[in-house]
């Protein structure tokens, strides 16, 4: 069961990391740009930029004081929160441009940016549904005539409350409200970019949507929120993945995504993060599923120096399913606290939590999670299978399940294993031809190759050559 | 100098010798069956030759058609031709014995050579048929969960679609029932050829009814004490190995 006494404070001096994946950066000139620090102004400048309704300056304003009185929850979290300065951060830049609508209208700096990534040309065209956030405006968004067709809504934040009030309003700062935790209160303040999603009913959208985003500029916060409603039996799949330039200071990442689900509706969520070293990645991540609704979370988390990620998944009507799939590798001085949280609000509703991270070197990484049954309930089913794999002998990993269920009408399963790659398991790849740093490569995919599974498929590529580029160098 | 050439190979575990001027010269195209009794050292030789850390060779020198491989990587061992089938084959879990091998087989490609994945499935599923292994086998992980014949099929397939120059078979029959040490002695002589040297390492003369050897060697206490054919085996086979002890030389198994 939980225990958090034996976490140890532990800070995290200068990063000596070689890091060649994902480290690239253009220079960008920013016209709109709130300066470092962040006081009552700050939010007013955003405000003012963006054209906000009052309403959303307000909500702002509250964030913002919610964010100041709370502590930092590091009394069971990582001491390491302690290092982030927030005077030093800049809280919001913007070139001032619309969103693109064509291919032929975003930057070439973009396109460059987009090229790392390593989206084959085919795919480009393929992007036209894309909504790609470079820095905190989405820069290039255009939806594929089809999607519009069907009523489907795929904007940025800012346009999302702007345009589409009485579709957002209702939902927006609902599902994880400001005060749920310091950084969502901290995201309700100077959010910017993200996705806002709404499907009408009975829609379903065949291909995934997706949203390819970086963080651009030294010191600057990433703060995107993203809102996505699938309205009743309606089904839609969002994708995001990250690369982030490497820089000499901290940079913190903290966004808010809220999943509704309304009545027989299925929202999958994937992600694929791969952030620089210096990357605090505080994100909250949760989903409302009403009646027979489905909730999927696909997660992996690669990089950063702390992340803290824990999707939820509310199940407040009967039937409704929740799932959480996540994927955490954590190399030298980085700490990925990662893991599930499964509400259950309503009769015969089932959840799935599988986890698996990799520690590699001095990594550490952390499963931490919660499933709640109440007593009345009945019916309900929690599957929790947490999985951890030692590269190193100095390598750490904890698990931290909370696992409350109460009454005897409901089913629950936790297992929950730790190994490491054997040196006869490498002498055995080896002596087939196979380098060290590819076998320990080809034994990590193998722990994970189950869960890749469930990734699309050009994502899966992509994770296995970062996990082939995370454990080069690993051994020997 | 088309042979598998070991020049007194000493070898210790944690400071223990085991090998003791080990030497012995295995020509391409013959099979050469090495015999006797547990703790002589026939393993120790089988890791030393693949590079294992472990086995620390504190003298002698093997060589592989003339390239000497003592000092070299696991890895580099390999490719240069030596094959070992292994007596407790390791798991690896979630990689499939086809992408296993097919990463094995990328390793040896030469620089601008790309993988030719139709040929290998081709290829990979005729050795599966010959070696009587079920078309599913494929999809399984490496071992995992097979049982003690399977493994043994499953290193014969590796070795089958890797084409050593040499394989040294470490006990590859412990463990099989009759039927399945039928199975890879058939899959081991259908490899056998003019471009395939075999140092089969055995415990049980068995084995030899199924794999007839061009050469038989004893070994005790960390080195060969005799030669000879196929007769040898079956000597020791009617006369078990108490009178290899009594014959050994002087200051040998002390």
């Amino acid at each position: 069961m939980s225990s958090t006494q034996d976490l140890k404070p532990d800070t995290q001096p200068d990063l000596n990391i070689e890091r060649d994946v994902g480290n690239f950066h253009y220079d960008t000139q920013y016209e709109f740009d709130a300066g470092v620090g962040l006081t009552e102004q700050t939010i007013d400048y955003i405000s003012d930029v963006k054209g906000e309704d009052a309403w959303v300056r307000q909500f702002r304003k509250k964030a913002l004081k919610t964010f100041l009185d709370k502590p930092l929850p590091t009394h069971w979290a990582s001491k390491d929160l302690e290092n982030i300065d927030y005077e030093k951060i800049r809280y919001y830049l913007s070139k001032g441009q619309r969103p693109s609508r064509s291919w032929d209208e975003v930057p070439d700096e973009v396109k460059q940016t987009f090229e790392r990534l390593g989206i084959p040309e085919k795919e480009r065209a393929y992007l036209a549904g894309v909504e790609a956030q470079f820095d905190s405006e989405a820069s290039y968004s255009n939806m594929k005539e089809d999607l519009a067709e069907q009523g489907v809504i795929f904007v940025g934040s800012t346009e999302g409350l702007k345009e589409h009030p009485e579709l957002f309003k209702k939902w927006f700062g609902k599902v994880i409200p400001i005060g749920d935790n310091k950084f969502s209160a901290l995201n309700s303040a100077v959010f910017s970019g993200g996705s806002f999603i709404y499907v009408p009913p009975g829609v379903k959208v065949k291909q995934p949507l997706q949203a390819y985003f970086r963080i651009n500029a030294e010191n600057f916060g990433q703060f995107e929120r993203t809102l996505i409603i699938a309205d009743e039996g309606a089904e839609v799949t969002y994708m995001e993945g990250c690369t982030a330039p490497t820089f000499e200071t901290s940079t913190l990442h903290s966004a808010v995504v809220e999943l509704v689900a309304l009545k027989g509706a299925k929202i999958q969520y994937i992600t694929v993060q791969n952030w620089s070293a210096n990357v605090f990645n505080l994100v909250t991540k949760r989903g409302l599923a009403m009646d027979g609704a489905e909730i999927k979370w696909i997660d992996c988390n690669i990089g950063s120096r702390l992340t803290m990620k824990y999707p939820g998944v509310i199940m407040r009507g009967p039937g409704a399913r929740g799932e959480v799939l996540s994927i955490a590798l954590a190399h030298d001085g980085q700490h990925q606290d990662t893991g599930a949280k499964m509400i259950h609000a309503a009769d015969h509703t089932t959840s799935n939590i599988t986890s698996k991270s990799i520690s590699i070197g001095q990594g550490r990484s952390t499963y931490r999670g919660i499933v709640s049954i109440p007593r009345q309930l009945k019916g309900c089913k929690n599957n929790t299978e947490c999985d951890a794999l030692l590269i190193n002998t100095n390598s750490r990993t904890d698990t931290y399940p909370a696992i409350t269920v109460r009454g005897n009408q409901s089913t629950v399963q936790h297992e929950a294993s730790v190994s490491k790659v054997s040196a006869e398991q490498i002498f055995y790849m080896m002596q087939r031809g196979l380098p060290e740093d590819e076998a320990m490569s080809l034994a990590v995919n193998g722990f994970v190759n189950d869960l890749i599974r469930e990734f699309p498929m050009e994502y899966s590529v992509e994770l296995k050559r970062l996990i082939d580029l995370e454990m080069e160098g690993s051994v020997g | 100098m088309s042979n598998l050439e070991i020049k007194n190979l000493n070898v210790s575990i944690n400071g223990t010798q085991i090998l003791k001027d080990f030497s012995l010269t295995v020509p391409k195209g013959e099979v050469h069956a090495i015999m006797g009794p547990n703790g002589t050292g026939k393993s120790t030789l089988a890791k030393a030759l693949a590079g294992h850390e472990d086995y620390e060779i504190t003298g002698g020198e093997v060589f592989l058609d003339g390239e000497q491989i003592v000092g070299k990587e696991p890895d580099e061992i390999s490719r240069a031709g030596l094959f070992m089938a292994f007596q407790y084959p390791s798991e690896i879990p979630g990689v499939t014995i086809a992408n296993f091998i097919r990463a094995a087989l990328t390793a040896r490609l030469e620089e601008g050579e790309t993988f030719k994945a139709p040929a290998f499935y081709k290829e990979l599923y005729e050795k599966m048929d010959l070696l009587k292994i079920d078309r599913s086998f494929t999809s399984r992980s490496v071992n995992e969960g097979f049982s003690g014949g399977e493994k043994k099929r499953c290193e014969i397939l590796q070795m089958a679609m890797l084409k050593p120059g040499y394989a040294v078979l470490d006990e590859t029959d412990s463990g099989l029932d009759i039927d399945a040490l039928k199975v890879v002695a058939d899959g081991v002589n259908q490899m056998r050829g003019p471009e395939l040297g075999v140092l089969l390492i055995t415990h049980y003369q068995r084995l030899l009814n199924y794999i007839v050897p061009d050469k038989v060697h004893v070994m005790f206490d960390g080195r060969i004490v005799q030669s000879g054919g196929p007769e040898l085996a079956e000597k020791l086979e009617a006369e078990g190995y108490d009178w290899v002890k009594e014959a050994a030389p002087a200051g040998a198994g002390a």
